[in-house]
């Protein structure tokens, strides 16, 4: 390729009956070589090749809202989940139970915890999503048909509503796993709302077997 | 003088496959990497599934590190210029055309405001080592880090927010931001996570 067979000027050598001069542009490719070298040397150091992933979450506004403007989510489908800290999380279903600190359940970041009870409360519309990815792969609905019902299903009437808590010993892993389980179990519905005393009682009251309630009775 | 001729043989090799391949690794690395951007501190951003990648212009990072430290930056230099003279203004302090020309190069902010003359007029290197030092107040009492935002957000409406803090920060300091960004009804942002391993997430049962 890079040689040049030239049939004019004076060549060094002479080949056979041709009395023609023949000469051979060699062109040193090692500097270039080196050159590249330096070059990719430089890229791969000062260049990162994955680009970072975002999650784009919308957090509720902090104005206040009269009664009837706030929604009012059903306690057979509210699901809260406080995150704290030592990588354990708790969750109950409905409206707490001061009284019985069973109610309030430990669980873990792991598939057979938090996801796998999620996915049990939000079954139908895991399956249907399921569904229609398989649709999907078969080609049967298009990309964005199967985008506008997946956020329907999500949001539809029945499915599990997500209020999660972290305390301040919590850290921001937590809280990107629990937001990971989220889109993971296909919830529509969910929040991060700020923690309460009444959430810190429940903590406390669950630690010390249901002492604490007792204590708060008396 | 001997007599013997010893053939010469060359010993040239021909690197002309070898520059092939090199302008080939050089022409991937060129096209699909992008330029590590300096940063005062190193955040290892937890993972997760999520595989949104996040738009390249128009961002204003927010950069928390465990400590609770909180730093910005923004990706072009007319947001810069535009939100320090704001500040600047809220504040009463009026920087100079050589110190906004400071300002602008700078990847990476976040001293208080009181301390912004000081710095700019810093070389760059001690800047680096000082910036450690710093980051925006984000407290109740001096709450500059919602100055910044908010006079970062009126001269660029299309501005995404974007919260980059590593995976061990306590959730106190994430919630602190998250509470001024409320306050300034910034309710749309974005986390940075890196991409998780997709093998545990694809265990959900069928």
């Amino acid at each position: 390729m890079a040689e040049i067979q030239s049939k004019e000027g004076s060549g060094k050598k002479k080949k056979g009956g041709s009395k023609q001069k023949k000469i051979s542009v060699h062109v040193d490719f090692t500097p270039m070589v080196d050159m590249n070298m330096l070059l990719i040397t430089f890229f791969m150091l000062c260049t990162s090749l994955s680009k970072p992933q975002t999650m784009e979450i919308s957090m509720p506004t902090n104005k206040e809202t009269t009664e009837e403007q706030q929604t009012k989510v059903k306690a057979s489908e509210a699901i809260t989940v406080l995150l704290t800290g030592g990588d354990s999380i708790f969750y109950y279903e409905g409206q707490p139970n001061y009284k019985d600190y069973t109610s309030l359940k430990l669980t873990s970041y792991g598939p057979d915890g938090l996801r796998a009870y999620l996915l049990k409360r939000n079954i139908d519309v895991v399956d249907k999503i399921n569904e229609l990815k398989k649709k999907k792969e078969d080609l049967m609905i298009s990309e964005n048909d199967y985008r506008d019902e997946v956020s329907k299903l999500k949001n539809s009437k029945g499915t599990p509503t997500v209020v999660i808590k972290a305390t301040d010993s919590a850290n921001y892993k937590n809280l990107i796993d629990a937001l990971d389980e989220m889109s993971i179990c296909n919830i529509g519905k969910y929040a991060i709302v700020k923690i309460d005393k009444a959430d810190n009682f429940l903590i406390n009251n669950r630690e010390s077997k249901g002492a604490y309630s007792t204590k708060f009775a008396n | 003088m001997s007599k013997v001729k010893v053939a010469r043989k060359s010993t040239r090799i021909d690197m002309t496959a070898m520059s092939d391949v090199t302008v080939l690794l050089l022409t991937f690395f060129m096209l699909t990497s992008t330029f590590v951007k300096k940063e005062p501190i190193t955040v290892k951003t937890p993972g997760s599934v999520s595989e949104i990648k996040i738009p390249e212009t128009n961002i204003l990072q927010i950069l928390i590190d465990p400590k609770g430290k909180v730093f910005m930056s923004l990706d072009k230099q007319a947001d810069m210029v535009n939100a320090l003279e704001s500040v600047g203004k809220e504040y009463g302090i009026t920087f100079s055309p050589e110190e906004i020309q400071k300002f602008k190069v700078l990847k990476t902010f976040g001293v208080p405001i009181k301390n912004m003359k000081q710095f700019l007029s810093m070389k760059a290197e001690e800047q680096d080592k000082i910036l450690l030092n710093y980051g925006i107040p984000n407290d109740s009492t001096d709450n500059q880090f919602k100055v910044w935002i908010k006079n970062a957000r009126i001269n660029n409406r299309d501005l995404r927010i974007a919260i980059k803090a590593d995976q061990s920060t306590p959730y106190k300091v994430i919630k602190n931001v998250m509470n001024s960004l409320q306050d300034l009804n910034e309710n749309r942002y974005n986390l940075i996570t890196s991409l998780k391993n997709q093998s545990s997430a694809k265990k959900i049962k069928q």
